[in-house]
């Protein structure tokens, strides 16, 4: 009876899912742009549910601009920024913050350095302060440095041997042999050695400029004191700074297969070629593309390799739109007897994607759960907020979360087989494998991960 | 500490065990108000159904948890609870493998599930307007799953793989598995969520049925919904799709009882694999449920004080002003049905050893037992306590999961409402007989990780 019943239901789902697929979420919230007195920008999204507010401020450069022989700088930076600033050591800043419950981080990624701040509205003023005084007025007193620069040593020991850092390093290495992209973001014992308080103050000094920040807001306050918050906070930094630009870049290899003998149970694969940046006009053809091929249960590598096979617990490809380089990754694992008929699945799935592009079916499915799910991100002040800021940066526009689904839901079939050929290159896959998989033949040498 | 053991997130969300270890510390709310003022209905097949109205987005969280965890196993069948999570995911008697999944990614939803030791979790974030969709295929799961042998024998291969990931290519992994099975002499705790590789292999479609047709019914299982919903709304869902599923008539669970500890054990392992020794210890600990239950809420507060970030004793002590270590800390969960540990840990600094650390930690330790705590920093860690409440509800989906491990847990909502009252009454005595309770060395296991060659 209850069968019976579920397959009456699930049919009128069915039906119900054909009439409602092409409805475009709107988007639950209101975008406010804030220009401070002092001209300094913002996008708000006011909520004052929570008497909370959060801000997310990204600015371009990262890692990518470490000086050569300085790997790690601004990864160094992001674990000292916290660490001491104005009038006040490390244990008094330290104290400021916890004391009222102020969450402060940092992060330094390949092409941005993005710092995040929560703070309950009662003590929201202390906040803005404690922000202000680390990005403009960080000290970098010798002791948190040598105890910061003691944990990153740690990490790095600790991971040295992980075979996933081991894969991906090799791969971004022989990728990026001479370029920034291919060096450590978090660097190398011997660079870190190098690193003193005036690199430190230097990094400050140029990555902190206004002309290359984008600041959302989430949470209990207005416009017009997020005005006056935004001169308060970021009004002493320098409206703009000399940074090291660097060269645009494409993977130095392609087609080949790099392997690293380690003893390991289960082989690990980093794989990729060059791929779009995030203003190429097939970046939307990409989205439903990566979501047909690699975005979870039914899609064509899950059912292939992990479905199907049994081959691997996890197998995943993505675009990756750097500043100066477009590219597609992926990874999987597996046991080492299976590795190279896992290898070759990645690769005859790749080039039957690209030669012959998705079906219709997956292709509306693919633009039902992309329109559909974008929405459901928005559920906390911090992805608001993050969002609110990478929308800036990648210079979209404030209507285009509203409008995403119909960039989405525009592009055709042409363009989606026309993009496949063009984005999935089975040929300059580069595969990176750590372990001791059976049947795996290396094309080239691997490059050192440890130098 | 892999107390949980979410399932591959396949479509992106957030990770289960960062987030229910950070609030499990953490719940509160203003003072004197509930904490989520959950509504509360009871359906007459037994599903209990708590809803936690939030307005704040067009979204809502669908959770169904089965009070059956991987310590609930029949012996020799480690992981099945797990796997089980897996094939739920395989049909039932009018949908395909993977349909489901499908049907839930029309509708742009998410979907996952987890399974620790004392729960097993399915949940999808969709738009209000697709609750009915999403109850409706948890609810056909629910009585009836169909499995093949085709497809039992590849999710198998695929859990041995998942194995492989978290625990077989990680000698620390290795380790912390086998430092499970040494805090508990009985308690179904020590072995592995996942469960042991050779037992794994043996599992079969039959394991899988026999264990789902036991524990998997609505007088066994918890529905939590939260979000842009009212609660009168989402019980007439909650009535239509579940409410004709038959009782499966659930027995209790019973677990066999975890003897008097009498002797400290230590672990040490070299490993090729760790460029960075580790040390830690944990003490067998009363959980919310377990043991002197009462004593939870000033074990709660006092791991704040001694590590609760870079201004706690332990930070203090062993990393800033001893230099002996570049991490320092402890950890606690209250949040299981049976017992649980109070952690501590701590890795050295460069030229430092884990002998060193271990005496650091131990001097805090016996600092707290003949001392205390001072009222001022117990003042202190309980307004941080309260004010990372407010943080902890700028969520849609945490207060679901909070209320769903809780209750599937053994606490009841009333002592989850009661939380920050209960934390606020927390004394510097109340503090001082939980360490006493808590810190036995007879009832530890004290662990090493040290760089070296191979075991």
């Amino acid at each position: 009876m209850r069968g019976a019943r579920a397959a009456r239901g699930l049919a009128a789902v069915l039906a119900l899912l054909a009439l409602l697929a092409a409805r475009a979420p709107a988007c639950a919230f209101e975008i406010v742009p804030v220009v401070s007195p002092g001209g300094i920008a913002a996008w708000l999204v006011e909520d004052r549910k929570n008497p909370i507010v959060t801000i997310e401020a990204n600015f371009a450069g990262g890692a990518r601009t470490d000086p050569p022989g300085k790997a790690g700088l601004a990864y160094l930076a992001s674990g000292l920024l916290d660490e001491g600033a104005g009038e006040m050591d490390s244990a008094a800043f330290r104290r400021a913050l916890e004391d009222d419950s102020i969450s402060l981080s940092f992060r330094a990624r390949l092409d941005g350095f993005s710092v995040s701040l929560a703070t309950l509205t009662e003590t929201s003023e202390n906040a803005f302060r404690l922000l202000r005084l680390a990005l403009a007025e960080p000290r970098f007193d010798a002791e948190p440095l040598a105890r910061v620069r003691g944990q990153v040593l740690a990490g790095l020991r600790a991971r040295r041997e992980d075979p996933d850092r081991i894969a991906g390093r090799v791969w971004w290495k022989a990728a990026f042999p001479e370029h920034p992209y291919g060096r450590p973001r978090r660097g190398r014992p011997e660079t870190l050695a190098r690193i003193g308080p005036d690199d430190l103050r230097a990094f400050a000094a140029r990555a902190f400029a206004r002309d290359r920040m984008f600041v959302g807001v989430v949470g209990d306050i207005g416009p017009e004191r997020l005005g006056r918050v935004l001169d308060e906070t970021f009004g002493a930094l320098p409206e703009s700074a000399a940074a090291p630009e660097i060269a645009d870049a494409a993977p130095a290899l392609a087609g080949a297969v790099l392997a690293v003998r380690r003893p390991v149970p289960q082989s690990v694969a980093v794989f990729g070629h060059r791929g779009m940046k995030r203003d190429d006009p097939d970046w939307y053809a990409g989205q439903i593309l990566f979501e047909i091929l690699a975005g979870g249960f039914g899609s064509r590598l899950t059912r292939e390799i992990r479905e199907k096979r049994g081959l691997t617990y996890g197998v995943y490809a993505y675009p990756l739109p750097l500043d100066r380089a477009g590219l597609v990754l992926g990874g999987v694992s597996t046991v080492n007897a299976r590795m190279a008929e896992t290898v070759r699945l990645v690769r005859e799935t790749w080039r039957d994607f690209g030669e012959n592009g998705p079906t219709e079916r997956e292709v509306r499915d693919a633009k039902d759960y992309i329109a559909g799910s974008y929405p459901l991100r928005f559920t906390d002040s911090a992805a608001i907020a993050g969002t609110l800021a990478a929308v800036q940066r990648a210079g979209l526009g404030i209507g285009y979360i509203d409008r995403r689904a119909d960039l989405i839901e525009a592009v055709g079939m042409d363009d989606l087989r026309r993009a496949a050929r063009r984005l999935f290159r089975a040929d300059e896959l580069t595969f990176a494998i750590v372990g001791e998989p059976e049947g795996v033949a290396a094309t080239h040498p691997a490059p050192d991960p440890d130098s | 500490m892999n107390m949980r053991l979410p399932r591959l997130r396949l479509r992106r969300a957030a990770p289960v065990l960062p987030l229910l270890l950070a609030l499990a510390l953490a719940l509160p709310a203003p003072a004197g108000a509930g904490v989520f003022d959950p509504a509360r209905f009871t359906l007459d097949n037994g599903l209990e159904v708590v809803v936690v109205t939030d307005r704040r987005a067009p979204v809502v969280s669908h959770m169904l948890w089965y009070k059956v965890g991987a310590a609930d196993e029949p012996p020799g069948k480690s992981g099945i609870a797990h796997f089980l999570e897996h094939l739920m995911f395989k049909g039932t008697d009018t949908l395909g493998p993977g349909e489901a999944s499908r049907l839930i990614a029309r509708i742009g939803g998410e979907e996952g599930a987890f399974t620790s030791h004392d729960y097993t979790a399915f949940h999808q974030t969709v738009a209000p307007d697709r609750l009915d969709t999403v109850m409706e295929i948890e609810a056909d799961r629910m009585a009836n799953l169909r499995l093949s042998p085709e497809e039992v024998a590849a999710e198998r291969d695929v859990i041995l793989e998942e194995r492989r990931t978290r625990t077989d290519n990680s000698d620390a992994a290795r380790l912390y598995e086998q430092v499970g099975a040494a805090m508990f002499l009985a308690y179904p705790y020590r072995v592995p969520v996942i469960g042991w590789a050779s037992e794994i292999a043996r599992l079969g479609l039959e394991d899988a049925m026999a264990f789902y047709r036991r524990w998997y019914g609505p007088d066994n299982a918890i529905l939590v919904v939260a979000g842009d919903i009212g609660a009168g709304e989402a019980l007439a869902l909650a009535r239509k799709h579940y409410g004709p599923v038959p009782r499966r008539g659930v027995a209790p669970r019973a677990r066999v009882e975890e003897p008097p500890q009498i002797a400290p054990r230590r672990l040490s392992m070299e490993s090729a694999q760790a460029g960075q020794a580790r040390w830690s210890r944990r003490y067998l600990a009363p959980s919310h449920a377990w043991g002197r239950s009462e004593l939870a809420y000033p074990l709660e507060a006092l791991a704040e004080i001694l590590g609760g970030g870079t201004t706690s004793r332990l930070y203090r002590a062993l990393v800033v002003e001893g230099g002996i270590a570049v991490s320092a800390g402890c950890w606690y969960g209250p949040g299981r049905l049976g017992p649980t540990t109070f952690g501590f840990y701590g890795s050295p600094a460069e030229g430092r050893t884990v002998a060193e650390v271990e005496a650091a930690i131990d001097a805090e330790i016996a600092r707290v037992l003949a001392d205390g705590v001072a009222p001022a920093e117990l003042d202190a860690a309980k307004t941080r306590l309260r004010r990372s409440a407010v943080f902890a509800r700028d969520s849609v989906t945490a207060p679901a999961r909070i209320v769903g491990a809780a209750l599937a847990s053994g606490r009841s909502l009333e002592e989850l409402e009661a939380w920050p009252e209960r934390i606020a009454a927390v004394t510097a005595a109340d503090v001082a007989e939980a360490a006493r309770e808590a810190f036995r060395l007879e009832r530890s296991v004290t662990v090493a990780l040290l760089p070296g060659a191979a075991p």
